[in-house]
């Protein structure tokens, strides 16, 4: 593989609403290559905001009360907004836990 | 597959209980807080032993007491130490952990201060130090399986990144090496909170599930609704781990649990320093989530080599048991890579497999089993930390 086929976001599942940021420097604006680990599918997405590495990406538009759905399971519910290609994190989502 | 692991060899140390021990220490081994000082003078006096000075071993009773016991036992008898002189305040307690060491039927022996006082003390110990460094060092490694090692994991500073590449690596270890004949060990109850209905279901039989179950529920109860001030959420995720993009404990426990592979089941639940006793196979270990504290219940319960995925950068090491780090973070190994032994960051690229991962860390181990040190051993990381469960009388 070249430099310029690296994914910058990388989703553990199909059923999967989020991904995650696995390059630096992450700026809004970027075309991201997302690819799917489980069975290696590609896509394309738009980051809306700059996010650091390790965090999160919004694939679709997510609202309030909405389930955050990774690893192809439940982590938690959102208590604010992210549009497709937003940041989501303790900002905006948090664990059904307490 | 690439290779057949269950004909690969090492070269280790047989000791006499026919356990598999990776490194040759003479360890001088404190009973309680008050007698680390005459441990540390009895290593400054003999070189090649090592001291494992600790904090607690006085007033402790029921569980608690039981616990610290078979920590220290443990910790002696690990097939990676040799042999070991332990001091103590006074005879009783002291007597009990040589002859919790004796039964591996390595050489041992006690001494303790009161009516000696610390000069005499130390004076005996290091003729005795001595004698077992001398008796260690001529000790010959032989050729023994690959698989049977005693290999524990836990992850620490966890970030996204773990959940995607180093814990599937740990996973993907087990998978290859649990079906012929390796011990494996999992732990961190509170961090399996989150997933701990998808952790039930990889227990390998029914016991082992309500076991599981039983253990984690028990932690809740008397541990976090007893002790909680709101909620956990200030701990747990730790502030290290939302640093790297984790924002629930669900998301961490749900990477936590990859360390278990895809096809790996638990046989059975072990009490904290517990030994496994039905057998090869994956255990679950009621453990702290604390680095420390995890990786020194899991070498006193006899495993021998831990691997150790990190995101943001975890640096703990411990005095007997080498510490192997995997990252696949690569901006922790652009800042802090003498502390990474695996760099699978190139599964994040997607130019490395798991599977290939999976092969790198299986070949670390043979290395690190066969005398590389590792990078916490070489930065001279020897975290020992005891859990204690409740106050001291």
């Amino acid at each position: 593989m070249t430099a310029n086929t690296h994914p910058q976001l990388l989703v553990h599942d199909k059923a999967d609403n989020v991904g995650v940021v696995v390059v630096e420097g992450l700026t809004a604006g970027t075309d991201m290559l997302c690819v799917c680990t489980e069975d290696n599918s590609d896509f394309r997405l738009t980051a809306k905001a700059d996010i650091p590495i390790g965090h999160k990406v919004a694939l679709s538009d997510l609202k309030e009360g909405d389930t955050v759905i990774k690893y192809g399971e439940d982590i938690g519910r959102m208590v604010g907004g992210a549009e497709t290609g937003g940041h989501v994190h303790t900002h905006n989502m948090k664990t059904k836990r307490w | 597959m690439a290779f057949d692991f269950s004909q690969d060899t090492i070269k280790a140390w047989r000791r006499e209980n026919g356990r598999v021990g990776v490194r040759n220490h003479v360890v001088i081994l404190p009973v309680d807080d008050i007698s680390n000082a005459a441990c540390e003078a009895v290593a400054n006096n003999v070189k090649g032993t090592m001291a494992i000075p600790h904090s607690y071993g006085r007033l402790q009773f029921g569980e608690d007491l039981d616990l610290h016991f078979r920590t220290i036992i443990g910790t002696g008898a690990n097939p990676n130490v040799a042999a070991v002189v332990v001091i103590g305040i006074e005879p009783e307690w002291t007597k009990i952990i040589v002859d919790g060491i004796a039964k591996t039927g390595k050489p041992v022996e006690g001494f303790w201060i009161e009516q000696n006082g610390d000069f005499e003390t130390i004076r005996r110990a290091s003729w005795k130090a001595k004698e077992y460094v001398q008796w260690a060092s001529e000790l010959q490694k032989e050729d023994c399986p690959l698989t049977d090692l005693w290999v524990s994991t836990k992850c620490g500073e966890s970030d996204t990144t773990t959940g995607l590449s180093s814990c599937p690596t740990v996973g993907n270890m087990y998978d290859k090496l649990l079906p012929h004949g390796l011990y494996g060990v999992f732990g961190e109850t509170s961090e399996i909170t989150g997933a701990e209905h998808i952790c039930e279901k990889r227990a390998a039989n029914p016991e082992a599930a309500a076991k599981f179950m039983k253990t984690w529920q028990a932690y809740q109860d008397d541990v976090i609704e007893q002790f909680k001030t709101s909620d956990l959420s200030d701990s747990q995720p730790t502030k290290g781990n939302i640093l790297g993009g984790l924002s629930t404990i669900e998301e961490k426990a749900l990477g936590n649990l990859e360390k278990i592979g895809r096809t790996s089941t638990y046989i059975d639940v072990l009490e904290p320093a517990e030994a496994p006793a039905k057998g090869p196979g994956l255990y679950f270990m009621d453990s702290s989530s604390a680095a420390a504290e995890c990786v020194t219940l899991m070498a006193a319960g006899g495993y021998v080599i831990h691997t150790f995925p990190t995101g943001q950068g975890n640096v703990v090491g411990n005095p007997i048991v080498p510490v192997i780090k995997i990252s696949g973070n690569p901006r922790t190994l652009r800042t802090m890579s003498e502390h990474i032994d695996v760099d699978v960051t190139g599964v994040l690229r997607r130019d490395m497999t798991i599977d290939q991962a999976g092969d790198a860390l299986i070949e670390m181990i043979k290395r690190t089993a066969n005398g590389r040190l590792t990078a916490a051993e070489s930065l001279g990381h020897r975290e020992f930390s005891m859990t204690k469960l409740y106050r001291s009388a």
